[in-house]
Formats: C-alpha cells, sequence, structure tokens
C-alpha cells in the first residue's frame, strides 16, 4: 500500500495516478465516440457545405454567434414544438468544430435554414430592431460593405477535408472565385439558410 | 456499439467506481495514530502542523451514497455499454411519449375546428385567439406583433392584399409560400427610363411630380408595365404585382425607395410554411390573418 507520504513527496508518481484517475471519464464517454455509427456516419441526405456557406461558417464563428445561439434542439416537445425536429449527432459528422453553444440568449438555430426569407435575414442583421422591436441582438452592419477575397477559402477546406470533410479537388480548385467579392452578408445568410434543412418534420 | 465498445465502456466505467470505493475505503483510517488524536505528525511547516484524523463520517457518509447512486443509476438507466438499463429509458423514446400525450390532449381541441371555414374561424373567439398565439409565434418576425408589418414585410392588418385575401387565399400563401417577381429594370430602360417610370408611378397615387417626365415614363410604363401592374396600375393579385394607385408601399414611397425599386427589382419571399407547420395550426393563423382586416 503507498503511503500518502510517499505521493506527496514524489510529483512524477503524483501526476500519473491524477491522470489515471481524470482520463476515466474521458475514456469511457468521449473515446467511444469517435468509433460509433451515430457519430461518424452522416445522416442521409447530409451535404458539405459550398465555399460561400463555409465562408458565412466563419463569420458565424468570428462575430461569436454560437455564444447566445445553440445549435442543438434536444428531444423535449417543449423545443420541437418550436424549432422543429429534435438534433441528431449524424448531423454534425462535418461540423468541425461543432457550433451546439450551450446559452440560448437568443433562439436556438440549429433548423433556422428556410425559416425566414434572405431579406428577412439581412434586415435583421443589419438592424434586428427594423423587424423585432424588442429584440436585444446587436446589429451587425459592417457585414454588408466588408468584402470576402477568398485567398484561404481553399486552404481551410483542404485542412476540413484532412480531419474528414469530403471537398472534392474541384469544388476547392473553384472556391476562391467563387466567394471573391461576394459581401459578409450574403456569405452568413447562405450558411444560415442551409442550417438544419437535412431533416424536418411538421410541427 | 460492437461487444468490444460495450465491454470497453462497461469495464472503465465499473473500474472507476471501485476504484473510488477502495480509495475511500482504504484512507478512511489513520495512517498511524488508528484513532483519534490531537496529537500531529512531527510534520510542520512554518508553524503548521499536520494531524492524521480518520475521514470525517459525515464527508465518508456522504461519499458512500455518491457510490450507491452511481450503482443504482447503472441498473436502472443505459449507461453500461449496450445494456439497456432496468426502465427502458431512451430521451427518444420520453420526447414520443411528450408527443403523444400532448397529440391526445391537444388534437381534439384542432379538431373541433377543421370543419369551420378560415372566415368562420375569424368570428369564433377560441378559434381566433389560438390562431393570434401561433401567429405570434411563428409569423411576427415578420409581419410583426399584430401582423403590422415592417418595412419589406407586408401589413396583414390593412385591406391591401398583394395576393388575395380571401380566407383560402391568406391559406394557400402560408402553406406554399411566395415569391414576388419584379425583374431589375434598370438594365433595361436606362437610368432616365427608371426616373420618369417612378415619376409616373408616383403620379398614379396623386404624388406631385414633374410633368414632362411622368409623360415620357407613361410611355415605357406601357410597354413594359402593364402586363403585371395593369394598364390602370391597379395591380394583379394573381401575379402578386402590387396596386401603385393607392398609399400603400411595401418598400416606400419616397421617390428614391420608388426608383430603387424599379432599378434593382423586388423579390420579396415568403417562406413556404406547409412543411413546417401542421394543417390544423394553419388553418387557424389563416383565419386569424383573415380577421385582422375583417
Amino acid at each position: 500500500m503507498i503511503k500518502h507520504e510517499t505521493i506527496e513527496k514524489n510529483i512524477s508518481l503524483m501526476i500519473l495516478l491524477i491522470v489515471i484517475v481524470i482520463s476515466g471519464g474521458g475514456l469511457a464517454e468521449i473515446v467511444p465516440l469517435f468509433f460509433q455509427k451515430e457519430t461518424t456516419v452522416p445522416v442521409e441526405g447530409l451535404r458539405v457545405l459550398t465555399p460561400l456557406e463555409l465562408e458565412g461558417r466563419d463569420i458565424y464563428i468570428r462575430e461569436g454567434c454560437n455564444v447566445c445561439h445553440t445549435q442543438q434542439i434536444r428531444p423535449f416537445r417543449a423545443e420541437t414544438e418550436r424549432y422543429g425536429h429534435y438534433s441528431v449527432a449524424g448531423e454534425f459528422v462535418y461540423d468541425h468544430p461543432f457550433l451546439w453553444g450551450s446559452k440560448r440568449t437568443g433562439p436556438d438555430l440549429a433548423r433556422v435554414g428556410g425559416r425566414y426569407s434572405d431579406d428577412w435575414h439581412r434586415a435583421h442583421l443589419y438592424n434586428p430592431r427594423d423587424v423585432v422591436p424588442e429584440s436585444i441582438m446587436p446589429s451587425y452592419p459592417w457585414l454588408f460593405s466588408d468584402k470576402l477575397d477568398g485567398e484561404v477559402t481553399p486552404k481551410k477546406m483542404e485542412a476540413l477535408r484532412m480531419v474528414g470533410v469530403p471537398f472534392t479537388d474541384e469544388a476547392i480548385a473553384n472556391a476562391e472565385a467563387e466567394v471573391q467579392g461576394k459581401t459578409e452578408i450574403t456569405a452568413l445568410v447562405a450558411y444560415l439558410q442551409q442550417l438544419g434543412t437535412v431533416m424536418s418534420n411538421r410541427r | 456499439m460492437t461487444s468490444f465498445w460495450s465491454f470497453w465502456i462497461s469495464a472503465i466505467t465499473i473500474a472507476v467506481i471501485l476504484g473510488c470505493l477502495i480509495l475511500v475505503l482504504r484512507t478512511r483510517k489513520s495512517e498511524v495514530f488508528k484513532e483519534t488524536t490531537t496529537e500531529t505528525m512531527d510534520h510542520a511547516f512554518d508553524g503548521i502542523e499536520e494531524l492524521d484524523n480518520p475521514l470525517p463520517r459525515w464527508w465518508f457518509n456522504m461519499f458512500m451514497i455518491t457510490i450507491v447512486f452511481g450503482v443504482v443509476y447503472l441498473f436502472l438507466y443505459p449507461g453500461l455499454g449496450t445494456y439497456k438499463g432496468y426502465l427502458n429509458w431512451t430521451s427518444y423514446n420520453q420526447w414520443e411519449e411528450e408527443m403523444a400525450h400532448a397529440d391526445e390532449h391537444y388534437k381534439p381541441v384542432f379538431a373541433q375546428f377543421t370543419n369551420l371555414g378560415v372566415e368562420e374561424i375569424a368570428g369564433n373567439d377560441d378559434a381566433r385567439l389560438m390562431g393570434q398565439r401561433m401567429f405570434n409565434n411563428n409569423c411576427a418576425v415578420c409581419h410583426g406583433q399584430g401582423g403590422a408589418g415592417a418595412y419589406g414585410f407586408p401589413n396583414l392588418s390593412d385591406s391591401d392584399w398583394l395576393y388575395g385575401g380571401a380566407g383560402e387565399t391568406i391559406k394557400a400563401s402560408i402553406t406554399n409560400g411566395r415569391t414576388g417577381a419584379m425583374p431589375p429594370w434598370g438594365p433595361i430602360i436606362g437610368e432616365d427610363g427608371v426616373r420618369n417610370v417612378t415619376s409616373y408611378v408616383l403620379s398614379l397615387s396623386g404624388q406631385e411630380v414633374d410633368a414632362k417626365a411622368t409623360a415620357q415614363g407613361k410611355t415605357t410604363y406601357q410597354a413594359m408595365c402593364v402586363a403585371c401592374h395593369g394598364v390602370d396600375g391597379k395591380g394583379n393579385q394573381m401575379l402578386g404585382a402590387p396596386n401603385l394607385t393607392d398609399n400603400t408601399w411595401l418598400y416606400g414611397s419616397s421617390f428614391e425607395k420608388v426608383a430603387h425599386s424599379i432599378r434593382q427589382g423586388r423579390n420579396g419571399v415568403m417562406p413556404a410554411h406547409g412543411a413546417l407547420l401542421s394543417e390544423d395550426k394553419i388553418h387557424l393563423i389563416s383565419g386569424y390573418v383573415y380577421s385582422l382586416s375583417n
């Protein structure tokens, strides 16, 4: 039996024991997920993002949308009535990193795609109060003037391909031309309009 | 889940719980003195000395309770690999039960209104209020609370309709959506053409405009615009072409705003809700929308 004193006075042994203790949860809860069909096989019909949508996603991350908006509908009636079909793991196979979020200051966006018109998204992002008077969401007017140059878009796609997103060579080759000169708002709205459209149900 | 991963998860989970149990039992007693004492272990630092008392009973008991809780939880709920748990619980089953329960309660509530026409719902207080709540949840984001609309999003509380205000037409607009089809005329009729037609269009609703431009605009209007907006400018609800002779403007009535609409075109979209909301709900919402202007 190792005495307290032995562990307390031997920092290497202590580190080793701490690592063993805290890895228990990760080994049982995280590691198996890398090998489950539910989490590694995309749901039917899931497609990769277009270069424009991908840039939109990066703007979504840059502006911190995921801080106030979640992208996961939990399997409770209260949520599926409001947002649509609950989220399943297979929808997020191409998502790196996940943008599930953890706090809903604003509504969930997991299935916001197609729910509102492009014009609405533009009006709303320019100044949310113009369409929703009681909204506390910030305005994002610079998205309308800032343009994308697409210079690093192919590199982003290649990096994502390395972690398993099946972008075709052709898509990567055309990416720069496809996003060049487009405004950031166009990209962000394109990203929002495809969110969650792979699954649907009637509420 | 393969049996390997099932075994992996179960083995680690049980090992961690057993490990905690063994650790807490083995360290329960004092190492040196074997019972509570005020004697210290000859181990002082900055005048602070170390005692060697057993774990406090309340602390030990709480630890044991968490271990018992863990064991009971793993027996009742799915936690050990493919073992489904004594209760056979899954979050999806729970959701389905919740939905079935709700259907049982709310289906009859909706069912009493399915035979009413959209216009009749508007006159039925219960049905209209249900429609109002669903409108506020689903439609007010664009059309505003009370359907007052916003710039670019039609006001539903007046009697000016782009696609028609009959009950079934409203229902069709909600179910199938609508897409505005005003093409950009700037490249076709040129900037002068745009400004002349703007003058003519504004004259239709009685605004003061330049007479010469209006006369020129009229000629262009009659060549290009009559197909949708009509010879008299009263629009066409079959096409969603707005009436230009009244003073209701979706995109503003100033010269520049109207010129912009003509130059760049307008393609306002009402998303189709047939795939999002059940027929029962669309039916009641239609009734509420109808009631706003009738």
